[in-house]
């Protein structure tokens, strides 16, 4: 059943390219089916395999000749993240409904990336993933530089490259492990059961890693990350930081960590005080964390505050899966849902609520036209958005960084003070964007007539609804998402992470 | 070695023959017939006898594949030259089916006789292990590929870059023989595998050495390999389209293979390694650093190219240099994935060139400006060209991206020590990603100029357009079946 949220997807492409270029209303309608088609799909699937264990989905050869398969599995992670993007691609469709140029190319684009994403998240074969994680490339590039705004064609080809750089670095140590394996096989539970010399897994670990993680927006290689998301479309940034940068997660955890356990090992020595490329990459998604909310905390342009704010948030996400600590990691999958939920939302208040109104994301030109009064509901769902994205009891956002935080207290104790006040520096930001955009004092400034807007549509109000509840009921039911986590990070496949510095 | 009469040779030949009969036949119909028609009539009726004879070659090759070495390896019919003929007879139709719409030249005839001899000598060439009869199938290759570049009679561009090719052309050749001469006087043989069997015992001396580099020199050109490219450019520039694709693809794979089996039949024992601080003299250093000269000058120049057709050009030596890694690995494997990339390639870069041959008639030129909201002129040619350039880009599932995958595993099964240059490949092809994206960013994002109406595109070519498109994507979906093919012929030596 889950893999047809991929072959929906598709074929909801053709379907769209069919379409002829007038028939706005029946593209829309089309993406927003398919959309839903998936995420019904997912609901089927994840009815099926309550248990989170990992389940085979598809299995038939594919080039025989290189051992390689079309393996599609599932386990619990997948399954959050299918319906973390099942749930974005809904609201996505929703907040898009106002393009009306080129539509269903938009839409085509679009769903072509929601396959692409559904693909990579249910490929059991390291070949395949890396095929669907490159068909996502080439959607997004179209959808920023044709759809976006502000410097969209630097934006698009930054990321482009970025995560065609990305993905060339993980198919160097894919082949390399391929080749030294010489199992003739793809499969991700077979590779995770050949015994890498240590020496390989040492540079093959922090090659695939980083090639993953610049997609996920580790530090220093984020910087794609707020350009991409500012210069996107609605839709598309929803996307960007609520789905695609959770590939990148993904993969960190799904292939180079499971692959190349021992890659993690201490190195026998120290450098700069370094023990080990675990302490490396846990060092940069600490400074990922607080740098992105300091950066956040001086923008002047909205979306850039909700830009940066991911790479901090997703900061979490890479301690976490360093912690190497059970309590760890599934905080980090949790946080990815949580803040896929989130930056969507956020985006979406953002991008489309308020800047398609008012046409400007200057916190200094929004502050005089009283959106809080003109715009109550943008208001609210900031608000609320707002509120979860600091990590408020009750929010996804709290259960998720408290379980990272837990798992990096028990691995490096010493960085969670500075976590701790990357968090601080997160409120500090979000009151601050709030109270500028929404609640500022309207001094002689132009102050705009409530008329002068159009009001909230009831797209936009759905897609708003579901965002919303979805990260309350995960902050108020993680059991629920955690039921599914835990089983899968107890399967086989992380073995090889047990044995090793796992505790 | 006796024994081999006429008609056992001509049996031997029969795709060949039927291929150069058909050529006579062009010419002879187009001025004893046709003289009165029109140029359109003309190209349809030369291209129908065109395509029924190598129609006919392929099916004579696909019924009656035949298994023969003559002596001193003169012919060598084999189920790996049987597959590599019938792959360029393949790029040959497409190649004239996408010529019929053209109204470069008057001489119909003559311009698809040459298309057809220029066919002829590329099948002789990858049927051969023998030094003589390479030399000779690589010069009537490149004679007919000449005057194919110059054959635009009204352009000065087409006349420039066919003497550009000439000279270039010229001057390899003598590098070449020369080359093949000294391995001549080192051997006393002039069949490949007697010339290795002679320079084996003896290893590396000075005089191989020569013979080596002035023989990779040779080949080196016929593939537009960085530093003997300088010609590339502009015979790309210059050439009518059909003559064009023909260089870029037909041509390319026959002097792939042919490359290949002299340096891993002729040079064998003489293999040295590449490998990263453990250099040994021999000839894959020198292919390896060849294949990186050609890799980061063709895709670093690739960016600054304001035209489509020098663009592909210099993308052409950069997928050179991928394909080089092929033969510094020299395994069974490599040879298996070179030719699986090679083929693909070709395809590709034919609709590559149909493509920039469609929007030329209307716009008259290949800048990329040209090229601007496409996507709102000709949407199915415009899909065509997506596929095309994220092919040669290596996105999958695309035949580019299974062709890049098949080589740079094969390259690192052969050893570990190429893997300095499977990174350079890898980094290389994402600088690529920059310059296609940029073309199809024209396409897909810029808006058209506000005076341009639909383009108009030929049934003929859009069909023809559509069909390789097509086929560069399932090659892509469904790589097993082709490299199933191709190892077996590989295998069966």
């Amino acid at each position: 059943m889950l893999a047809w949220t991929i072959y929906i997807s598709f074929l909801g492409v053709a379907v769209q390219m069919l379409l002829p270029g007038k028939a706005v209303r029946a593209s829309r309608a089309l993406a927003l089916l398919t959309a839903a088609g998936s995420f019904a799909a997912t609901l089927a699937g994840w009815a099926r395999h309550p248990g989170g264990e990992l389940a085979t989905i598809v299995r038939v050869p594919w080039i025989p000749s290189l051992g390689i398969e079309y393996h599609l599995a599932a386990d619990g992670i997948s399954i959050t993240l299918l319906l973390l993007t099942g749930l974005v691609a809904i609201a996505g469709v929703l907040f898009s409904w106002n393009i009306d140029h080129r539509t269903k190319e938009f839409f085509a684009f679009y769903l072509a990336l929601i396959g692409g994403v559904y693909g990579v998240f249910l490929s059991f074969d390291v070949f395949l993933l890396f095929v669907f994680y490159e068909i996502a490339i080439i959607p997004k590039y179209f959808l920023i530089a044709t759809w976006g705004s502000t410097r969209r064609e630097y934006g698009a080809m930054k990321l482009a490259i970025y995560s065609f750089v990305g993905s060339a670095m993980v198919l160097v140590g894919v082949i390399a492990a391929y080749v030294v394996a010489g199992a003739h096989t793809m499969n991700l539970l077979e590779l995770s059961k050949v015994a890498f010399p240590v020496h390989f897994q040492m540079w093959a670990f922090p090659l695939v890693f980083v090639g993953f993680a610049i997609l996920a927006g580790l530090w220093p290689f984020h910087t794609w990350a707020p350009t991409g998301h500012v210069a996107a479309p609605t839709g598309a940034s929803m996307l960007l930081a609520g789905v695609v940068m959770k590939l990148g997660a993904y993969g960190c955890l799904r292939v180079a960590m499971a692959l190349f356990p021992r890659g993690m090992d201490p190195w026998g020595f120290r450098v700069l005080g370094f023990g080990s490329w675990r302490g490396v990459f846990a060092l940069l998604a600490l400074i990922g964390i607080v740098y992105g909310a300091m950066v956040a905390l001086v923008q002047k342009d909205f979306k850039f505050v909700i830009g940066y704010s991911s790479v901090s948030h997703m900061g979490f996400v890479l301690l976490g899966l360093m912690t190497l600590r059970q309590i760890g990691m599934a905080g980090a999958v949790l946080q990815m849902f949580s803040h896929g939920v989130i930056a969507g939302l956020l985006f979406a208040v953002v991008g489309r609520m308020v800047y398609d109104r008012t046409h400007t994301r200057d916190l200094d030109e929004l502050g005089p036209m009283r959106l809080g009064k003109t715009l109550p509901f943008a208001a609210t769902v900031f608000v609320l958005a707002g509120m979860a994205s600091m990590g408020l009891p009750g929010f996804s956002g709290f259960v998720a960084e408290l379980q990272v935080l837990m798992g990096a207290w028990q691995a490096f104790w010493p960085l969670v003070p500075c976590a701790g006040l990357g968090i601080v520096v997160g409120i500090a930001y979000t009151w601050r964007a709030m109270q500028k955009a929404f609640f500022a004092d309207a001094g002689e400034g132009r102050a705009i007539a409530a008329h002068a807007l159009p009001p909230i549509t009831l797209p936009e109000e759905a897609g708003a609804a579901i965002l919303l509840a979805a990260s309350i009921a995960a902050g108020l039911f993680p059991q629920v998402l955690l039921k599914l986590i835990l089983p899968a990070l107890n399967s086989p496949l992380f073995d090889g992470l047990r044995r090793g510095s796992w505790q | 070695m006796t024994g081999t009469g006429y008609a056992e040779i001509l049996r031997l030949v029969m795709p060949e023959t039927i291929v150069v009969i058909a050529a006579f036949l062009v010419l002879a119909v187009d001025r004893f017939f046709l003289t009165q028609a029109g140029t359109r009539v003309r190209f349809t009726v030369a291209a129908a006898i065109a395509v029924v004879g190598c129609g006919g070659s392929l099916a004579r090759l696909w019924m009656a594949p035949q298994h023969a070495f003559l002596t001193e390896g003169m012919l060598v019919v084999d189920p790996l030259s049987n597959l590599v003929q019938a792959a360029l007879l393949i790029l040959t139709i497409l190649a004239v089916l996408l010529a019929v719409e053209s109204r470069f030249t008057e001489h119909v005839g003559e311009y698809v006789l040459l298309m057809l001899m220029a066919t002829a000598a590329m099948m002789f060439l990858v049927s051969s292990e023998n030094v003589l009869v390479i030399f000779l199938s690589l010069e009537l290759l490149s004679l007919s590929l000449y005057v194919l570049t110059a054959f635009s009679k009204s352009s000065i561009q087409s006349a420039e870059a066919g003497v550009k090719y000439f000279l270039f052309g010229g001057m390899s050749a003598a590098f070449m023989l020369f080359g093949l001469s000294l391995l001549y006087g080192l051997s006393g043989s002039i069949s490949l595998s007697g010339i290795a069997s002679a320079i084996g015992p003896h290893g590396l001396d000075p005089m191989l050495m020569v013979a080596l580099v002035m023989t990779v020199i040779g080949f080196g050109f016929k593939v537009a390999a960085v530093p003997f490219h300088l010609w590339a450019p502009d015979a790309y520039q210059g050439a009518p389209a059909p003559s064009a694709s023909l260089i870029a693809a037909g041509s390319k794979v026959a002097s792939f293979v042919i490359f290949a089996k002299v340096l891993m039949i002729g040079f064998a024992g003489a293999e040295g390694s590449a490998a990263w601080r453990a250099y040994a003299a021999g000839y894959v250093p020198v292919v390896a650093v060849v294949a990186a000269a050609s890799m980061v000058l063709g895709n670093l120049a690739a960016i600054a190219q304001s035209s489509l057709r020098r663009l592909l050009a210099y993308s052409a030596m950069a997928h050179a240099g991928y394909m080089l890694l092929a033969l510094a690995a020299h395994t069974s494997e490599s040879v298996a994935s070179l030719i699986y990339y090679v083929f693909t390639y070709g395809l590709t870069t034919v609709g590559a060139f149909g493509v920039v041959a469609a929007v030329e008639t209307e716009t008259g030129s290949d800048k990329l400006s040209d090229f601007n909201g496409l996507s709102r002129r000709a949407p199915l040619l415009s899909l065509c060209t997506l596929v095309f350039l994220l092919s040669l880009a290596g996105i999958p599932p695309l035949a580019g991206f299974f062709g890049k995958f098949f080589l740079f595993a094969a390259a690192l099964q052969s050893g570990m020590g190429l893997l300095w240059l499977v990174i350079l490949a890898i980094a290389m092809s994402a600088v690529s990603l920059y310059y296609y994206l940029r073309v199809l960013k024209g396409i897909y994002v810029a808006d058209p100029p506000a005076s341009a109406g639909p383009l108009r595109v030929p049934p003929l070519n859009l069909t023809v357009l559509c069909l390789i498109a097509l086929a560069v994507v399932l090659l892509g979906a469904a790589p097993g079946w082709l490299l199933r093919l191709i190892e077996n012929a590989v295998s069966a030596r």
